[in-house]
């Protein structure tokens, strides 16, 4: 049995993480599919009358404090969790493995130059570095909110891969296979990248979550993905105000953020154990 | 143990005298100092690099005498080349001139002084209450691997984990502030009762007002904190020098307190340092929340006013707090852990 196959056994033996896994695939069709039956989430029937409205049959989660429906604006605003966390996350495990990759299969130099960079690039306040960026950049657009959370996020990868490149570039099979007259660019595609994948996938399917809850950090202070569209964080800033009137408003983004994050972290948490053994507990 | 560690110091590469921990001491401190200076780099270059020319948006020119704007542009030399801007920057920093505040007339610098000890209050009560709960929480979970204590506490704390720490607080605010009545909802004191309160008083008061900002950042911090401990105490239980020690005929629980939590505690340590910019973050989230007048909560006023000044100061002393938490984990755990290299 391949190695990929039998982590595919471990992954659907572990409950909890076959669990996480559905809810991902539930929440992103939800995201996709739902707001094309719920109501349009910028519209404001009644500022006046219909603000923060308890739950009720025609608004399943009730209205804001604009009059606006809780649960079409929790439906899109899935739409930019789920799209910036996994945007995000695939491109800095992928700028994480080139630079890994790089430092590893470069010359001596090469490795010292990125991975002292990268010493520094870690000590650095990212969350802070991001929140000034986007307190000046105002008008900053959705694509640039996924480039600059990859383009702070993927220092760690680097150095995993690094590591991986570093004991397998000496290891028996590499030197079989260049002994045997393969090139360069053949071992690594087809002996070391099969070896890099497994820390990489399961660092970005960690990652994940944790960039989420990064965005909506940053849209609960208004910065990133801007109001009118519809974040969690935002929609949890709006609810801030109303907490104890209309505690609805920031209850329905809240708990959705909790439950894709946590969906997200049990999927990593499985991919983890299913693809390195070694440390499953 | 101490066999052991004398073993080690002499079989090392460099003999673990406090020489040999203040070189390594040195040499930490040295690249502190280039991470501190990356960070003024790096925010003087983002705020020049970003669209619009700094302190001409629109926040500014309608909020902001004209004057106070002529005054901070000549200070930092704005409309200048851009070397000779960073100089007078760099200039104006050693000195300790910061601008002024926009939006609180005041310098900068005074602002940072009053904030920062309230901040450091809260962050520091988080991070102790959180690492102590995680520990304790991981400690646990490794001494009963496998059993229905670990799957719960593993379940708590993953729901914990993926919780937004804002959101945390709300809910904190939501059921024990507005719901219960059983804690203060807000600010650092009550008012009106500051000024004829003995100290013993004055302290429990605060006490009262902290518990749900550090209830909120500590929580979710003591989860990861928690996971992070599980794993690397079943590490150390399957280490040889566990197994010697079970070998003598200590009891698990000996075993367990004295031996594995010793080497389970140096990567603790360093978390708890790289958990600092989790600390800053959180307290700009959090402190808004519930009226806390630290520095988050400038942080949070500054980015919804546009306070330029502000915004770049926070992130110099956050770089700096940074930093230093680092340098603080590096060397405990240098201190704390024999198998620390420090030639490094």
């Amino acid at each position: 049995m391949s190695p990929w196959r039998a982590a595919a056994r471990r992954f659907r033996r572990n409950r909890p993480a076959v669990a996480g896994a559905a809810v991902v695939i539930a929440l992103a069709l939800a995201a996709a599919l739902g707001p094309l039956v719920t109501p349009d989430p910028l519209a404001q029937p009644d500022p006046v009358r219909l603000q923060d409205q308890p739950p009720s049959a025609a608004h399943l989660l009730g209205t804001d404090p604009y009059s606006r429906d809780v649960l079409s604006r929790t439906l899109h605003g899935a739409r930019v969790s789920l799209l910036v966390g996994v945007g995000a996350a695939l491109l800095a495990v992928t700028l994480g493995a080139g630079v890994g990759l790089a430092a590893g299969l470069g010359g001596r130099r090469t490795d010292e130059l990125l991975m002292r960079g990268v010493d520094v690039a870690l000590a650095l306040p990212r969350i802070i570095l991001l929140l000034v960026i986007f307190a000046v950049w105002e008008q900053a657009p959705a694509g640039a909110v996924v480039v600059l959370i990859a383009a702070t996020g993927w220092f760690q990868t680097s150095r995993i891969v690094r590591a991986v490149v570093l004991s397998l570039r000496e290891a028996d099979f590499v030197a079989a296979a260049r002994a045997l007259g393969a090139r360069r660019p053949g071992i690594v595609r087809r002996h070391l990248l099969p070896h890099v994948a497994a820390p990489v996938i399961v660092s970005a399917s960690l990652d994940v979550g944790n960039i989420i809850l990064l965005e909506a950090g940053l849209s609960y202070l208004g910065l990133g993905v801007r109001p009118p569209t519809p974040t969690w964080g935002n929609m949890i800033m709006d609810g801030k105000d109303v907490l104890f009137s209309a505690p609805w408003v920031a209850l329905a983004p809240g708990c959705a953020l909790v439950l894709t994050v946590l969906a997200f972290n049990l999927a990593g948490d499985g991919l983890r154990d299913a693809l390195d053994p070694r440390v499953a507990a | 143990m101490a066999g052991e560690r004398r073993a080690a110091g002499r079989a090392g590469p460099e003999r673990r005298t406090a020489l040999g921990v203040l070189r390594f001491a040195a040499r930490r401190l040295a690249f502190a100092v280039v991470s501190v200076a990356a960070v003024v780099v790096i925010t003087f270059l983002l705020v020049h690099a970003a669209p619009g020319e700094p302190m001409l948006g629109t926040p500014e020119r309608t909020l902001v005498p004209p004057e106070t704007i002529a005054r901070q542009r000549a200070l930092f030399g704005l409309g200048r080349p851009l070397a000779e801007q960073f100089v007078r920057y760099a200039g104006n920093l050693a000195r300790g001139e910061l601008g002024e505040s926009f939006v609180l007339h005041r310098p900068v610098a005074d602002v940072l002084r009053d904030a920062l000890p309230n901040t450091l209050l809260l962050g520091g009560t988080a991070l102790v209450v959180s690492l102590l709960l995680g520990v304790a929480v991981g400690a646990l979970q490794a001494a009963r691997h496998r059993s229905r204590t670990d799957s719960v506490l593993g379940a708590a704390a993953l729901v914990l984990y993926s919780v937004p720490v804002f959101w945390l607080g709300l809910l904190l605010l939501l059921v024990f502030g507005e719901r219960l009545h059983w804690l203060p909802m807000g600010g650092m004191t009550t008012p009106g009762g500051d000024a004829g309160l003995s100290w013993p008083r004055h302290a429990l008061d605060v006490a009262r007002h902290l518990v749900l900002p550090a209830a909120s950042l500590a929580l979710v911090q003591a989860a990861a904190v928690a996971r992070f401990q599980r794993s690397a105490l079943l590490e150390c239980l399957g280490a040889e020098y566990v197994r010697a020690a079970r070998a003598k005929g200590l009891s698990e629980r000996a075993v367990l307190l004295r031996h594995a939590l010793r080497g389970a505690l140096a990567p603790t340590l360093t978390l708890a340092g790289l958990s600092v910019p989790y600390f800053l973050a959180g307290s700009v989230l959090v402190e808004s929340i519930f009226g806390w007048p630290g520095l988050g909560r400038v942080t949070y006023d500054a980015i919804f006013a546009r306070d330029y000044n502000v915004i770049t100061a926070v992130a110099l002393v956050s770089g700096i707090l940074v930093a230093v938490g680092n340098l603080l984990a590096d060397v405990a755990v240098a201190v704390a852990d024999p198998r620390v290299r420090l030639d490094r």
